[in-house]
């Protein structure tokens, strides 16, 4: 399966093929679907519990390695590279977005935005004009109260607290954002307004999105679904 | 967070302050135990100072036959008894040396409500040496002349509320409960010598002729009826003492001290004994050293329990960090980040401890030195710290980093374990 309409040369996203992984030898195998994800565009993954949907965002992100088959992230394939470098890629191209707390307990609003370009120099750089300026941008695009944004974020509320860490994900334009049921915790109306701001936002970045969920009422906001499970 | 400080040590410091609850009751105890060793140690060092800084220019001290601690001890520090006396006699002898440059007689025997009371001459104020080569010096009044003066170190001045002219009563022998008093012949205080934190403050001088004067009528140890004089009376006799307890001896070339020293030990009037005060002061306190290193050692297990009960609080702790790390590790940190973040944690709460065991011990000693060296006779200095404290303070963070170890090592390693998503349940 394959999504790269919007340009052939460019290098994907994302590309996995024959993907296999299971924990422990006792553990049965996950098999994955061959993905595709061109630059800008998203994708909503759907799969049941214990589907492995969030095993995929493991080995997607380089936190877990595959016994069978192979990642790329932009080309680079996650099994040449180390642990150190797993950790690098993810720091400048991933942005990754939880279920539920995401953010650093101990640091401000801002903090939490900002903690990418701590953390990766490319991050930092690719930020329009400058991280701070950006993250205010983002946290206000993203409908955080201003006199939030020092605040430690345990005043937050979870919609609230999702937003920031859209935010976080967002920040120095990376190629790629894993949202692992970011929605599950929000009431219909915030859920339907995150995924708005998080898709439009990812868009105007040419970020792509792989989104996993089980509840499809969601995947009409996304350009390509793909059921965990079906025969690929 | 602080985009100047460099990642690690930002997270830590905003890390510890999210925390500071439970933390700042770990610092309390590491700082109290560091408290505690450090001032063990500089204690132990300002005790020695004190305690070698009680005599000082004396070349020699003389006394009967006896070991030389026996001889510090009842001498110096007015701490038991002489086995013997030497005689008047022997003494002049001593004095008649030309290689001897003065002699300090030493008469002890009698008390003052529980005060020794030692019996001297004028060589006392003039020859003695304490400290830093200080010699005695006088709060009021002056030393004394006439036969019934008595002058009174600080501390006893300081107990009794005495003032000059203040008439007192001495008694027989030692103890502050004697039922023997020299009722007949009270003195008058001359004098009251300024502190100087050694066993000085806790005596009071009298002359020799003094001494032998209410002894008039107590040959056999206790007053005999009749035989008893006033003070009046006593003037009139003949005073010149007949034996004194030991000497001070300051010798005219220090070269010669070895020699005189042998001479006196092989004395033919009588056994003689002839000590070199700092010789017999590193004795003593290689005796009492063994004390207070034992001490040491005990303040060192304290330290190190805290540090246990640090790392207890912080492996604690890791198991509700589980989320932010997992937070930090899929944002791209590095499980050497995670490893660092414990390590920096741990020895900055060290190094915090170690910054208020100083100030507190300090402020206490500021507070506490002058009521120590009232009290207790101890003369407390602040000082810098020296190198031994340093290394003890300088161990400290680097023992909690050890110890910190173990959960970095851990945080680490579950660092590595593959994971993705935050719904653990803690």
């Amino acid at each position: 399966m394959t999504f790269s309409q919007t340009d052939l040369e460019e290098t994907p996203a994302l590309r996995t093929r024959d993907l296999r992984f299971r924990w422990s030898p006792a553990d049965p195998w996950l098999a994955f679907p061959d993905l595709t994800l061109a630059p800008g565009t998203n994708l909503f993954l759907k799969g049941p519990s214990g589907s492995g949907k969030s095993t995929l965002l493991s080995l997607v992100c380089g936190l877990a390695a595959p016994q069978q088959g192979r990642i790329e992230v932009m080309g680079q394939d996650l099994g040449q590279l180390s642990r150190g470098e797993r950790d690098a890629l993810r720091a400048n191209h991933l942005g990754v977005i939880f279920q539920q707390f995401n953010l650093v307990p101990y640091l401000s609003v801002t903090a939490n935005t900002l903690l990418p370009c701590r953390l990766s120099a490319g991050r930092r750089d690719r930020t329009e004009p400058a991280p701070d300026a950006e993250a205010k941008r983002l946290l206000s695009a993203l409908a955080v109260p201003s006199r939030l944004w020092s605040k430690p974020v345990t005043q937050l509320s979870v919609g609230q607290q999702q937003r920031v860490a859209a935010a976080r994900a967002l920040i120095g334009a990376p190629r790629l954002i894993l949202a692992d049921e970011p929605t599950s915790a929000l009431d219909r109306e915030n859920r339907d307004r995150f995924l708005e701001l998080l898709l439009t936002l990812a868009g105007e970045r040419r970020t792509s999105v792989l989104f996993v969920s089980h509840d499809d009422t969601l995947a009409r906001h996304f350009d390509h679904l793909i059921t965990l499970g079906d025969p690929a | 967070m602080s985009p100047r400080l460099p990642l690690s040590l930002a997270l830590a410091l905003a890390s510890i302050w999210h925390r500071r609850g439970i933390l700042s009751l770990v610092t309390l105890t590491l700082t109290l135990s560091i408290m505690l060793l450090l001032g063990i140690q500089y204690l132990r060092t300002e005790v020695r100072q004190s305690f070698t800084s009680t005599i000082a220019g004396t070349d020699l001290i003389v006394g009967a036959r006896s070991g030389q601690l026996n001889l510090l001890l009842y001498s110096v520090f007015h701490i038991g008894d002489a086995t013997n006396n030497i005689r008047w006699s022997s003494y002049q002898q001593l004095r008649d040396d030309p290689r001897i440059d003065w002699l300090v007689p030493l008469s002890l025997g009698d008390s003052y409500r529980g005060f020794r009371v030692v019996g001297t001459d004028q060589g006392m104020p003039e020859h003695f040496r304490y400290g830093d080569d200080q010699s005695l010096a006088l709060a009021q009044g002056r030393w004394f002349d006439d036969l019934f003066d008595v002058v009174l170190g600080a501390e006893v001045a300081r107990r009794f509320q005495h003032r000059l002219e203040d008439e007192l009563v001495l008694a027989h022998g030692g103890g502050s409960t004697s039922f023997l008093r020299h009722d007949q012949t009270p003195f008058t205080v001359s004098g009251i010598l300024a502190p100087t934190g050694t066993p000085v403050d806790r005596a009071v001088y009298i002359s020799l002729a003094g001494l032998e004067a209410i002894h008039i009528g107590w040959e056999s140890g206790v007053p005999l009826p009749g035989r008893t004089v006033s003070a009046d009376v006593a003037r009139q006799r003949d005073l010149s003492p007949k034996a004194i307890t030991a000497a001070l001896v300051g010798i005219e070339r220090k070269v010669l001290t070895f020699q005189v020293q042998r001479q006196i030990n092989q004395f033919q009037g009588e056994p003689l004994t002839a000590i070199l005060p700092g010789v017999a002061l590193s004795e003593l306190w290689r005796l009492m050293g063994q004390f207070e290193r034992t001490l040491l050692g005990i303040t060192g297990f304290v330290v190190i329990t805290s540090l246990i009960g640090l790392t207890a609080v912080l492996l604690t702790l890791q198991v509700h960090r589980r989320q932010e790390i997992a937070i930090l590790r899929a944002t791209g940190a590095s499980p050497l980040l995670i490893a660092r973040l414990y390590l920096i944690e741990c020895g900055l709460l060290a190094m915090l401890s170690c910054v208020l065991a100083v100030a507190l011990g300090a402020g206490l000693l500021a507070m506490l030195g002058p009521w120590l060296l009232e009290h207790y006779g101890l003369q407390i200095r602040l000082r810098a710290l020296d190198r031994m404290e340093w290394l003890i303070l300088a161990s400290v963070p680097l023992a909690a980093m050890a110890v910190a170890l173990i959960p970095a090592l851990r945080g680490w390693w579950q660092g590595r374990r593959p994971q993705f998503g935050t719904a653990s349940t803690e």
